[in-house]
């Protein structure tokens, strides 16, 4: 069966980038180099080499979805661009049946001084289509793009949003056997991603792959049926997008934390009379998670011990996406109007159900003692994912704007 | 889910994205000439642009060539220059022809790698299209060029000899030796960063290097007699008067240019080849 043939199979890839002094590349002057030659290659400037990817094997079925996560520098694009044969693998190979489409860029070739019209038919051709390909789903092209009114009007004068709904419709109609998508997802009003990520779905349900590279958890999780963790150059995991998920959250987003928990080893993280223990996210049983249902309470516990004193001592937990954002902060008394006894105690925190939205959050904590004297330093800890479902709208894939979405109340009345 | 049969079962063998190692070879021929199509598209829209932007529109390619004729003919005139007894208007304007389609064919070529990098690192085509479609973009000039050519012989009663049905083979030979060159030093700009400031200079060079505004018969000297045939464009130039007006003999400096043109253009595939390979990553 044709469905047992991968149309993409990697194996062993590796792809090795050369810095020259501090130029990418191997561009060089040509009077650098005549000058090396005469001086036997005596001068020659120093290379710096590192491997962007290394032993990256995996492939992609028909019909399969499959989602790239890394962080910048994982070598996710360099990944991309070797499938779609932007640039050579120093090692290993790529096998590819059928047409690969890549759509690493939005308006890839558009040129301003062209109308819209005519960037169409240029896009189209070097996105790989025949004229007559593209004739035949102009129109289908102009609908999905909604840029009818201004077809005969230079691109220059499109608003962002406009160049790149053009731009995604035209390698939104490609016929490939494979397409390969990085971050495009990014730009654009919601209801064009919502668009974008359908268009994805048909490719699938087609018998075609995608292949995905994106930040956006929500995105990935909503369209993936599988993804491939990246970190520094190589395949951390490949399996179920929400084991993927978890996976990326706890081993591979912040150093030290596992599965939603950070433990430090006897004595702990001391920061004078006091030690930090555990950090933990946990669901209500008491179980540690790094990924939660939208409706589910999420508790941050703390394990401190203090040598005692620190009279007036309370936590602040900040809660902030991994771009930096921060979604809530919250204080909790410790020790509100008496010293500490010494010894070990536990602090919980719970965030409701029903407030946070469908991405991950990083927990940051710092422990305080009144007239903001911070005993242990606002840091990171631990980090978890909210799955995007629960709710109404909660079936969209991709995410809410805002970094919270809580559930509130509505009222519908008559006067 | 799966209810549907897949509308695209992949059955041709698959291509392999692999390092080839380190050996000189050809680029996919048979590939770029799949991709022709893209060619026009990017010589189509180099010229759209450009007659969008300029002001006097299809003038533009016969600008070039008529201020040098005219600077050549009023230099000639002063200097009772011999233009094979010709018009020197004719001689001049008929030179300058294969010349232009030449020099703007490698100098377009070579900035095309560069100027496309958008391009060369988002999407997967056949490089050598890029260069390929600067000179397809530099023959639309020469045609219009050619129309008026026709015009001035016409207004000085010059009737083209017989060989005038040779003249494709002639200029097909410029659009080869153009190709090679081009090729050539498209891949150099990307490689030797400072290349692109030598090459107008290069070209500036190589026009007094070629028998544009002189006759290669009024070389009589054994040296330069023989850089000038070492020099292809010499029996494109040559070859193309010839056609058109009937003066020289070409024939030796024809034989010479096909010979070293064959050797460029192989040479310049080989090169390519080599540096489309980590093109995406040096740009």
């Amino acid at each position: 069966m044709s469905a047992e043939l991968a149309l993409v199979r990697a194996s062993g890839v590796g792809k090795l980038f050369r810095l020259h002094g501090d130029v990418a590349g191997a561009r060089t002057t040509l009077r650098e180099t005549l000058a090396s030659w005469m001086g036997g290659g005596k001068r020659r400037p120093k290379t710096l080499a590192y491997w962007a990817l290394r032993d990256v094997s995996f492939e992609v079925r028909p019909g399969e979805v499959v989602g790239i996560v890394g962080h910048n520098g994982a070598g996710k694009s360099t990944l991309l661009r070797i499938v779609s044969r932007i640039t050579e693998p120093t090692e290993g190979r790529v096998e590819v049946r059928g047409r690969v489409g890549s759509l690493l860029d939005v308006g890839t070739g558009f040129h301003l001084e062209l109308t819209g019209r005519e960037n169409i038919f240029l896009n189209g051709a070097i996105l790989g289509m025949k004229r007559a390909e593209v004739a035949r789903k102009f129109d289908e092209i102009v609908a999905f793009a909604g840029t009818e009114a201004f077809l005969d009007m230079p691109v220059k004068h499109y608003s962002t949003g406009m160049y790149m709904r053009l731009g995604f419709a035209v390698a939104a109609h490609l016929e490939t056997d494979a397409l390969l998508v990085d971050e495009v997802l990014a730009v654009g009003d919601a209801a064009f991603q919502k668009k974008c990520i359908g268009k994805m779905g048909e490719v699938a349900r087609d018998g075609r792959a995608v292949l995905f590279v994106s930040h956006n958890l929500g995105a990935v999780r909503a369209l993936c049926s599988r993804a491939l963790v990246l970190a520094q150059g190589s395949v951390h995991f490949d399996g179920a997008t929400d084991a993927a998920i978890s996976h990326y959250l706890t081993h591979v987003a912040p150093s030290g934390e596992k599965d939603g928990e950070i433990l430090f080893p006897p004595p702990g993280l001391t920061f004078g009379p006091l030690a930090i223990h555990a950090v933990r996210c946990l669901d209500d049983a008491g179980v540690v998670r790094a990924l939660f249902d939208a409706s589910e309470r999420v508790r941050v516990g703390l394990d401190v011990e203090t040598a005692g004193g620190l009279r007036g001592l309370h936590a602040v937990l900040r809660v902030s996406t991994h771009d930096g954002e921060t979604a809530f902060q919250s204080a909790g008394a410790i020790a509100p109007d008496a010293d500490l006894p010494p010894g070990r105690f536990h602090v919980s925190c719970a965030i409701p159900g029903g407030l946070l939205n469908g991405r991950a959050y990083v927990v940051e904590i710092s422990l305080e003692t009144p007239g903001s004297h911070e005993v242990a330093p606002r840091r990171p800890y631990v980090s978890f994912a909210i799955s995007g479902a629960g709710g109404l709208g909660a079936d969209t894939p991709e995410a809410w704007p805002g970094v919270v979405r809580p559930r509130l109340d509505w009222t519908v009345g008559r006067p | 889910m799966s209810t549907a049969p897949p509308s695209h079962a992949p059955t041709a063998s698959p291509l392999l994205i692999a390092r080839e190692g380190h050996v000189w070879r050809l680029p996919d021929l048979r590939e770029a000439w799949r991709y022709r199509e893209l060619l026009w598209v990017f010589a189509a829209r180099d010229i759209r642009v450009r007659y969008k932007q300029a002001v006097i529109g299809v003038a533009w390619a016969v600008v070039q060539p008529l201020f040098t004729m005219v600077a050549f003919t009023i230099v000639a005139r002063i200097g009772s220059l011999s233009t094979d007894g010709l018009p020197p208007e004719v001689f001049y304007f008929c030179g300058m022809l294969p010349w232009l389609l030449f020099s703007s064919s490698v100098s377009s070529a070579a900035d095309s790698l560069v100027a496309n990098q958008d391009l060369i690192t988002k999407v997967y085509f056949p490089r050598l299209i890029l260069p390929a479609a600067a000179i397809a973009t530099a023959l639309v000039d020469f045609a219009v060029s050619f129309v008026f050519l026709l015009g001035l012989m016409a207004a000085y009663r010059v009737v083209p000899p017989v060989q005038l049905l040779l003249l494709p083979l002639v200029a097909g030979l410029g659009v080869l030796t153009a190709l090679g060159f081009g090729f050539w030093w498209s891949a150099l700009t990307v490689r030797f960063r400072d290349v692109r400031h030598v090459t107008p200079f290069l070209l500036q060079l190589w026009l007094f290097g070629t028998p544009v505004l002189y006759s290669a018969a009024a070389v009589h000297h054994a040296w330069p007699r023989a850089l000038l045939e070492l020099n292809p464009m010499t029996g494109v130039v040559e070859g193309f008067r010839w056609c058109m007006l009937g003066r020289g003999s070409p024939c030796r400096a024809l034989a010479a240019s096909a010979v070293t043109t064959i050797g460029v253009l192989a040479s310049s595939l080989f090169y390519f080849r080599r540096v489309e390979r980590t093109l995406a990553d040096d740009l």
